[in-house]
């Protein structure tokens, strides 16, 4: 972490000139005072300058990179992280070989990841979720849950009977009740607790014919 | 294993220095004590055992290239 210690003729001026040595806002640091230093008479006589010692505080953003890296070299995977800010949230996109390792069984150890990194990263100020991910992987996991849940609405249509998904995830549910919202046939509910709480498709109530 | 651990639980805790992490070995099974200050007990394992959970799901993934049973107790 960038450190350095300042010199002033007060802690204000010896804070002024660390801030500006470091080019950050008074806002993103930690100051500690060395010495408060004393004017002296006229200025002069028994004077002592005061002196801070200024260190810039890590993002949120810095906190979860440096996270990821110690784990990742912890489990002996090398990976290249990278942060963006998103609408809403902060998106870190994790890259490399040995990817498997980090998803897991239906992205188990990612979310495992994810929910860790919010901890960490919560630890440091409130802000924006993380959302945890692997070259592509949400992307083409959101895909896979798509048709997963048409076939499935399609097969509740068929035979009216209620079907339970495994277990899943709060983000990934929603995936299925997103894709099914508005489904003529089928309306979606979740059941259970977490962790094993699961989407069920219920076929909806047909008008009678008889 | 240890290691990653070690730097799994200091992330988490606000006495990174008081954590101790000390391993008991099998031949096929490896168990690890989990030691922090009692103030951060609840952030080790979190509301309803979460932070717990997950933090045994990334031991268990790094596990399985030892293919060995990996066990995370948390010792109060």
């Amino acid at each position: 972490m960038r450190s350095v210690e300042r010199s002033g003729r007060t802690v204000d001026e010896a804070v002024a000139s660390a801030l500006a040595e470091l080019g950050v806002d008074r806002a993103r640091v930690e100051v500690e005072v060395l010495d408060e230093g004393r004017p002296g008479l006229f200025g002069l006589l028994g004077a002592r300058r005061a002196l801070v010692r200024v260190t810039v505080r890590e993002t949120r953003a810095e906190r979860v990179e440096r996270f990821l890296r110690e784990v990742c070299r912890a489990m002996g995977v090398e990976a290249r992280i990278q942060a963006e800010e998103a609408e809403g949230y902060l998106r870190v996109t994790l890259a490399g070989r040995d990817m498997g390792v980090l998803i897991g069984r239906h992205g188990q150890t990612l979310d495992a990841l994810q929910f860790l990194a919010n901890a960490v990263a919560n630890k440091v100020e409130p802000g924006p979720r993380i959302l945890l991910d692997v070259e592509g992987y949400r992307q083409r996991r959101e895909e896979t849950l798509q048709r997963l849940a048409r076939r499935l609405a399609e097969r509740v249509r068929r035979t009216g009977q209620r079907y339970a998904l495994e277990p899943m995830p709060a983000q990934e549910r929603r995936i299925i009740h997103l894709a099914l919202a508005g489904h003529p046939h089928v309306t979606t509910v979740s059941e259970g607790e977490e962790p094993h709480r699961r989407v069920v498709l219920v076929p909806r109530r047909q008008p009678s014919h008889r | 294993m240890k290691e990653l651990v070690e730097v799994l639980v200091r992330s988490l805790v606000d006495q990174p220095d008081q954590v101790a992490v000390t391993s008991k070995e099998t031949a096929r099974s490896l168990v690890l004590e989990v030691r922090v200050a009692p103030s951060d007990m609840g952030k080790v394992i979190g509301r309803q055992g979460r932070v717990a959970r997950a933090i045994r799901t990334v031991v268990k993934a790094a596990a399985v290239r030892d293919g060995r049973r990996v066990q995370v107790e948390f010792v109060p």
